[in-house]
């Protein structure tokens, strides 16, 4: 059989999906921040940046471009109706004090029992950034994370133990992949929802740990966006 | 009468020396104090420690800070420069020219607030279980593991600001304030540059940091984008 693996903005949209009316979230740099393209009409989602905005709206165009309105990955943004900013520790207060319902994050290995790794993957002659994520990780009510399946050489991020350094321990609830859509258990992995075509065998092979199946796993599928 | 505004870069800067801590405001560009940085990479001063969200800022706008090895240490959650090649500051992580306090965003931002409110240190389960918290005391509240974090206070803070007044109080655009007021209260002596310092004084709704935490401000235009 052939599948066809979800692109950057199709795992962006099926992580949106999940968005619930009403939720306060951050989306982290990369892939993350592709979510607020995808948002379903009709909800309202409250997006939060880490350097000090409640209420990020799209990313500015070309007239509306303000150099003192950036996100944290330091686009040049727009404001919703509505949003507030205010200063760095308010904004982690916000973060670290339980205040964000979902954060959306990058990640380089998760483990089966939801240890994240993605700040520090030791690349040569590379320093570290840390940013938002470990506040993030610790401190939002639901930790998702959005990532490939598998690295370029095609070895395993979904893992028994993560190889790189931790941003937090046993911190995520959900990994959307190009393959799948996976939950952390205490039971460990929980594959949620499989891409049309991929087999159950083909799936476990890219995967560094066992992955069990929920009873109504479902297909994986999302439109060309 | 109070009038804490400075005639040039020159007094801006007066007394800053070596082996002194220096804070930057400024995220994604928005709150850089870009004059102030180019000021302090043309004195002599060395031995310095910066705090700083990003190193990569820094590097940008005064490169020789890093070239001429006169930053001893650095405070900061993102030392990364972009794209595959290296920055002279991780080139100098790497052989040890300069040393590194790489911390969470949040410990960061509240370890200068603490700093700037007599706080000498604080407990967050932020970073418990990573290598971000070697070394550092453990307590466990309510069932929760966390870490010791300590304050971060400074000889200078160099930030920017859209307006002030002649009492040091200032008005913020858009994202400008990030880490700008906690600095201001963490350090001994805050400068800061201004697209406007007003007639008269600011009115009360518009002032985002009072002046007490302010000692000397500057009007400067905003060069981004020139």
């Amino acid at each position: 059989m052939s599948f066809k693996p979800l692109s950057r903005n199709q795992i962006a949209w099926r992580a949106a999906q999940d968005l619930q009316d009403g939720m306060v979230v951050n989306l982290g740099l990369g892939m993350p921040v592709l979510c607020a393209n995808y948002c379903p009409e009709g909800r309202e989602v409250l997006l939060q940046s880490e350097n000090g905005v409640l209420g990020v709206g799209p990313v500015a165009t070309k007239e509306e471009e303000d150099l003192d309105q950036t996100d944290a990955g330091s686009q040049l943004i727009t404001l919703i109706p509505g949003a507030s900013i205010f200063s760095s520790a308010d904004s982690f207060a916000m973060i670290r004090g339980g205040h964000i319902d979902v954060t959306l994050l990058g990640g380089f290995e998760v483990a089966e029992n939801g240890d994240l790794a993605n700040w520090d993957a030791d690349m040569p002659g590379k320093g570290p950034l840390i940013g938002g994520a470990m506040d993030l990780a610790e401190g939002a009510k639901e930790v998702r994370i959005m990532m490939q399946h598998t690295t370029r050489d095609g070895s395993a991020r979904l893992l028994k133990a993560c190889n790189y350094k931790l941003t937090a321990p046993a911190c995520v609830n959900r990994i959307y992949t190009d393959l799948a859509v996976i939950d952390v258990t205490p039971e460990g992995f929980v594959v949620r929802e499989i891409l049309d075509g991929l087999s159950r065998d083909e799936l476990q092979a890219k995967s560094g740990a066992a992955l069990r199946y929920a009873d109504d796993c479902g297909v994986l599928s999302a439109p060309d966006v | 009468m109070i009038d804490k505004r400075v005639a040039n870069l020159d007094e801006a800067l007066a007394g800053l020396g070596d082996g002194m801590t220096i804070m930057f405001g400024g995220f994604g560009g928005a709150g850089l104090a870009i004059h102030l940085i180019k000021a302090l990479a043309a004195l002599p001063a060395k031995d310095l420690t910066v705090v700083s969200n990003s190193v990569r800022f820094l590097e940008d706008f005064g490169p020789a800070l890093f070239e001429d090895k006169r930053i001893k240490h650095a405070v900061a959650s993102a030392a990364r420069s972009r794209g595959s090649v290296s920055g002279i500051s991780e080139i100098q992580l790497a052989d040890g020219t300069l040393t590194l306090d790489i911390a969470p965003q949040g410990s960061f931002a509240e370890r200068i607030r603490a700093g700037g409110a007599g706080i000498p240190a604080f407990y967050t389960p932020t970073s418990v279980g990573t290598p971000v918290a070697d070394g550092k005391e453990h307590r466990e509240f309510n069932g929760r593991m966390c870490v010791l974090e300590t304050a971060l206070t400074s000889d200078f803070t160099l930030m920017r600001a859209d307006k002030a007044d002649r009492y040091g109080n200032l008005y913020f655009r858009g994202t400008q304030g990030n880490f700008g007021r906690d600095m201001a209260a963490a350090s001994k002596c805050t400068v800061v540059e201004v697209r406007e310092i007003v007639e008269g004084l600011l009115p009360q709704a518009d002032i985002h940091v009072p002046g007490v935490f302010v000692k000397r401000i500057i009007q400067l235009p905003d060069v981004r984008g020139a």
